[in-house]
């Protein structure tokens, strides 16, 4: 392996490395529970037996309706359309993630630099940003979330993206303030100071001297957003919004049309959707908080390994010591 | 075995214009003040950085700039390459080889690309080894990254360059140090590596900031014996900054002592060691610990701290904490404060309890002014009594050759001191001296006619 | 040349004896032996100086000796303090002799200090934890004295400590860490963040600690001028050890160790006349070199420097040392059977040094 990859590949894996104890045990259940859905996003096609929106076996039969689960249909099946529940679930895995994904790289996108800049330039477009991201910020999430979907799905319909993009608007304060006064401090250093004295350019400075040393927090922010988008995103489908039900399955409008079922005593319609979610936003919440104990310096406390002292004989054996009394 | 550099072969030529001037340089920086003073409009106070500064940078000699902290030394390093903006006078720097005058630039006055375009020939080398590297940099990007925004080289002729300047800074074999992060390095290293980034566009001018200050004692000789074979080869004017006399004697050819923004004493080492003028100056040499077992700890050292940047003393900026204090030396209300406190530090708890009720609150005193007044009508005497008495514990305090009259009046007694002045740099032996007691005064010897005072 | 004061105590007057302490730490790289093996006595009154440069294991001594050391961290050996051995004695003891008994005080005092406390409530707050009941007339009464001696004024006493100046602050420090009159005070670079004349006052104000308060101070620095200056007695330390400990005066004008010797060398003071320095890098104090952790950088290195420890020995003049090339520069009877040919040096390059 070249130096390059292997350095990459070293510097990547050490909060993995660096983890000892009760922050790795968190980290590595959050990742494997978050690699699992992953997959199952992925592999999606494959994995479920019928399309979300398919109230038909390939065979021609009409799929039960509120069928509990059986060997046919592994969760059952739903009480509205007659869908199969398990190929709902799995569907809507791969929605979730690729709303949620898209919301949080788009807001990475906009948030990190816009939060460079801004706190490196200073002045009047600091204020400004700052101003327009903190009031966003103030917004309960679910509303904006809400008024960006209504205004989005004019533009672009009721898909993935236009649900990612109304959840990004969410998240780019948290990007923006976070970088920002990262950036504040940071532009201080006399690094900083170093590059400006051998004649950088802003851009320069931002990208190559401010950029790699404020992204700290980015990553803890990142997983513990896409935890909260999976619940949003879940919260607009359950209010009807956001995904429509002819773009593709969504867990949180299974949940609402799984409602009335509770009382006619059909459970599955609700716990599996339901369960879902948890499980999901629960592994991202342990690999983001896993993540934080390793990378925030604050909390990491200094790693020294519990210790007992070698014998004095053995060490002075070996060293050859000899003492003279004092 | 190294040896103090022969000052002969580099002292500088004198002929032909100085590398740099300033002329009555002024580095001063805005309070922000609290959020009424600013919708308000107020005025928040300035901190007057560098304070009015003529100063002549000759090639190829070291010049020091000795001072304490807010002496205003890192400042003024740093307007002298453009890194702090100049709020008043100039900076003029004449390039190599071009004594016609019509070659100055004035560097204060420059845009950012201008500037830039200096950065060629003015360098810096910074006072934290282990801030000045950027973290997430390998050693031969950040060394070569001069060379990249300027467009001088690129690729493998880049590297070459590299790979030369860190072999000359001592960092062999350079292929090894070129792929580490300064996070691998050790404190001399980064040094090193600091000083090869500064030298790899072969610069005229290097401003050194306390370069050796965070670095241990066995490794600063290493580094300072380094910037002066790396002066001699490739023709360097430096212009160091520290707080450490000893280093500044045995690095620099002229040494520029600093206090509050001014330059308060300059001239050639040897001068300035030998015989020291100012009384700040006296002050720093006796204070400098010396690994001599017989020496005791100093004890006539001057009182108080350097005072508040924002509002420095009336006249002198030195006199409140000046042994050798006279008359003219700016005498002001918060002299008078210091001289209260300093007498209750010597007395109990009771007798302070007593005295405090005579003189009242003295935090109007804070307010600079040639006269303030204590206590109230009714306790005037009681008042003047009290400060005869102190005056009684130490008649030799220079603050009383500076109080001009001791009146009772309706509101207390009234102290008012006499006008001072602001020393300016003279000529006094070889060296130039900002205090009234230099040059000192001619006496008349028998024959001679009386000289005016 | 003036007369040192004398301390007026006898031997057998020891304030702490501390016989072959160890403090070690566990890391990811192996054991850290910041304190390997370190013995020495302080007299009642006296000031000793401990020097040493980054890395050598000076606060790690330190606060060893006060049980101040992050968790984790291992300690064996012995300190008797006024006959208690400090390592055996509980947590909670401990942090009830810190104040009357042991002081320390710190190198930033901005950071140890309260900002939203007035100095009066951080009085109030260090003397009631160890006389709980004292009246706040008497909290006033000790406060306004122990400022006195420091020089702060009692107009101050209800002041911020943002509102006093680094000096001041530092002064500040020193007088609540010696409000209850300790015994032992342990001062961690006190000056070294300070301008010079402010530390010139501070050296002069801890040099006066034994008259004013009869406290015994183990000074911790990296600036021997301040050792020499104020110092009774000075301990050199380089890797772990203390490679030298005697009167001030002994070691300066006579250094036994090749590491005192060369420190004192490479020191720029107003005398010096050429730059030295020690070539290579303070060791890895996970693995320091065999035998004498000092022998790659040492110029009088022998054989024996490399295979055997050096033993400690107390040399003519008093002081005591553990070097080979001293011993056998006085002909101690003892390196009559070592091997003392020359060490080879292989080149030191910069890849090493510092």
């Amino acid at each position: 392996m070249s130096t390059v990859a292997r350095r990459a590949l070293h510097r990547l894996s050490s909060p993995f490395r660096q983890t000892t104890g009760f922050a790795r045990w968190i980290l590595l259940s959050g990742l494997v529970i978050v690699a699992f859905f992953v997959l199952v996003a992925m592999l999606a096609p494959w994995i479920a037996p019928y399309d979300f929106a398919q109230t038909r076996t390939d065979a021609g039969e009409r799929i039960p309706k509120a069928a509990p689960p059986s060997a046919q249909h592994w969760l059952g099946t739903t009480s509205f359309g007659n869908y199969d529940v398990f190929s709902r679930v799995v569907w809507g895995c791969r929605t979730a993630l690729q709303v949620v994904f898209t919301a949080v790289l788009l807001s990475l996108f906009l948030g990190v630099p816009l939060g460079v800049v801004s706190g490196f330039l200073g002045g009047w477009l600091d204020r400004i940003l700052v101003l327009v991201m903190d009031a966003l910020y103030a917004f309960p999430s679910l509303l904006l979330a809400i008024v960006f979907s209504f205004l989005l799905s004019d533009q672009l319909g009721g898909g993935v993206i236009s649900a990612g993009v109304a959840l990004t608007v969410i998240y780019v304060p948290q990007y923006f303030r976070v970088v920002r006064n990262t950036t504040v401090s940071a532009r201080e250093a006399t690094y900083v100071e170093a590059a400006r004295a051998i004649g950088a350019r802003n851009h320069t400075i931002m990208g190559r001297y401010l950029f790699g040393n404020v992204i700290q927090s980015v990553p803890v922010i990142g997983t513990l957003n896409a935890a909260d988008a999976i619940g949003t995103l879940a919260a607009l489908g359950f209010l009807g919004i956001g995904i429509q039900p002819g773009d593709a399955a969504e867990w949180g409008y299974d949940l609402q049309r799984a409602l009335p079922d509770a009382s006619a005593g059909i459970w599955w319609t609700g716990v599996f959707p339901g369960l879902a979610i948890v499980l999901l936003v629960t592994g991202l919440t342990l690999v983001g908080e896993g993540l934080n104990e390793t990378m925030n310096p604050t909390l990491r406390r200094r790693r020294l390994r519990p210790f007992t002292l070698p014998p004095r004989g053995a060490v002075a054996m070996q060293a050859g010591k000899g003492q003279v009394d004092l | 075995m190294p040896t103090k550099p022969d000052t002969t072969a580099t002292s500088p030529s004198g002929l032909g214009a100085p590398l740099v001037e300033t002329r009555g340089l002024e580095v001063h920086f805005q309070l922000r003040g609290g959020a009424i003073s600013r919708i308000l409009g107020l005025d928040t106070g300035t901190v007057r950085a560098v304070d009015g500064v003529d100063l002549e940078l000759r090639r190829g000699e070291v010049l020091g700039l000795v001072g304490e902290s807010g002496s205003g030394k890192t400042t003024l390093g740093r307007a002298l390459l453009g890194l702090a903006p100049a709020t008043g006078g100039d900076i003029v720097y004449r390039k190599r080889g071009e004594d016609d005058p019509s070659a100055e630039q004035v560097v204060s006055r420059m845009n950012g690309r201008e500037l830039r375009r200096l950065r060629t020939d003015l360098q810096m080398v910074f006072q934290d080894p282990h801030a000045a590297l950027n973290p997430s940099m390998d050693i031969e990007t950040a060394v070569g990254h001069p060379l990249k925004i300027h467009g001088i080289a690129r690729g493998e002729a880049l590297r070459e360059l590299v790979r030369e300047s860190l072999e000359r800074v001592g960092l062999t074999p350079a292929e090894q140090f070129m792929r580490k992060h300064p996070a691998d390095l050790s404190g001399g290293q980064k040094q090193r590596a600091v000083l090869a980034r500064a030298i790899i566009l072969d610069p005229e001018i290097l401003v050194a900031d306390e370069p050796v200050s965070m670095l241990d004692m066995s490794v600063r000789a290493k580094i300072l014996q380094l910037m002066l074979d790396l002066k001699h080869e490739l023709g360097l004017t430096y212009v160091y900054i520290t707080h450490d006399l000893a280093t500044a004697k045995f690095f620099c050819d002229r040494v520029a002592i600093m206090y509050l923004g001014r330059i308060i004493e300059i001239g050639p080492t040897d001068e300035i060691f030998a015989d020291p003028k100012h009384p700040y100056t006296k002050a720093l040499l006796a204070a400098i610990p010396e690994p001599d077992p017989r020496r005791m700890v100093p004890r006539n050292l001057p009182r108080g701290e350097i005072p508040d940047a924002a509002s420095p003393p009336l006249g002198c900026a030195f006199h409140p904490r000046c042994p050798e204090a006279v008359a003219p030396c700016g005498w002001e209300t918060r002299d008078l404060r210091v001289l209260l406190e300093e007498h209750w530090t010597r007395q109990d708890p009771s007798v302070f309890e007593r005295e405090k009720e005579l003189v009242g609150d003295l935090d109007h005193l804070d307010t600079p002014a040639k006269a303030g007044v204590l206590g109230k009508g009714s306790i005037a005497r009681q008042v003047r009594e009290l400060l005869d008495c102190i005056r009684n514990e130490d008649p030799a305090d220079p603050l009383w050759s500076g109080v001009e009259q001791l009146e009772e009046t309706r509101d207390g007694l009234r102290v008012t001191f006499r006008p001072g002045h602001d020393p300016r740099l003279r000529r006094s032996g070889g060296v130039e001296v900002a205090c009234v007691l230099h040059p000192e005064p001619v006496t008349p010897g028998p024959g001679t006619p009386d000289s005016p005072a | 040349m003036s007369e040192r004061p004398s301390t007026g105590s006898a031997p057998g007057d020891d304030v702490l004896s501390v016989r072959d302490l160890r403090v070690w730490y566990g890391t990811e790289k192996g054991a850290v032996r910041a304190v390997d093996g370190v013995s020495f006595d302080l007299r009642k009154g006296e000031i000793l100086g401990l020097v040493g440069e980054s890395g050598c294991g000076k606060s790690t001594l330190g606060r060893g000796l006060l049980g101040l050391l992050p968790a984790g961290a291992a300690r064996d050996g012995e300190v008797l303090f006024k006959g208690t051995d400090l390592l055996s004695v509980p947590p909670d003891r401990m942090h009830r002799m810190r104040g009357p008994q042991l002081g320390m005080i710190f190198q930033e005092p901005l950071t140890r200090l309260n900002p939203l406390m007035r100095i009066s409530e951080h009085f109030e707050e260090t003397l009631r934890q160890h006389r709980p009941g004292i009246g706040r007339d008497e909290i006033r009464e000790v406060a306004l004295e122990v400022l006195r001696v420091m020089g702060i004024p009692p107009t101050r006493y209800r002041s911020y400590p943002h509102e006093f100046s680094g000096g001041m602050r530092q002064r500040l420090m020193i007088a609540l860490a010696l409000v209850l009159k300790p015994a032992f005070v342990v001062a961690d670079e006190p000056s070294t963040a300070l301008d010079v004349l402010v530390e010139a006052q501070i050296i002069r104000i801890l040099h006066d600690l034994r008259t004013d308060f009869d406290t015994s101070l183990l000074l911790i620095t990296h600036n021997l001028g301040i050792i020499a200056e104020a110092c009774d007695r000075v301990a050199v330390m380089y890797a772990g050890e203390i490679v030298e400990i005697g009167d001030a005066r002994e070691v300066f004008s006579d250094p036994q160790h090749s590491y005192t010797r060369e420190l004192l060398r490479s020191t720029i003071s107003l005398s010096t006349t050429g730059l030295n320095f020690i070539p290579g890098a303070p060791p890895d104090l996970v693995d320091p070199p065999p035998g004498c952790h000092f022998h790659p950088r040492c110029p009088d290195a022998m054989e024996v420097c490399r295979s055997t420890h050096p033993v400690q020995r107390v040399h003519p003049n008093g002081v005591r040392a553990q070097c080979w090339a001293a011993d056998v520069r006085d002909e101690v009877p003892e390196v009559a059977s070592v091997d003392t040919t020359p060490l080879a040096r292989e080149e030191i390059s910069v890849a090493d040094e510092a």
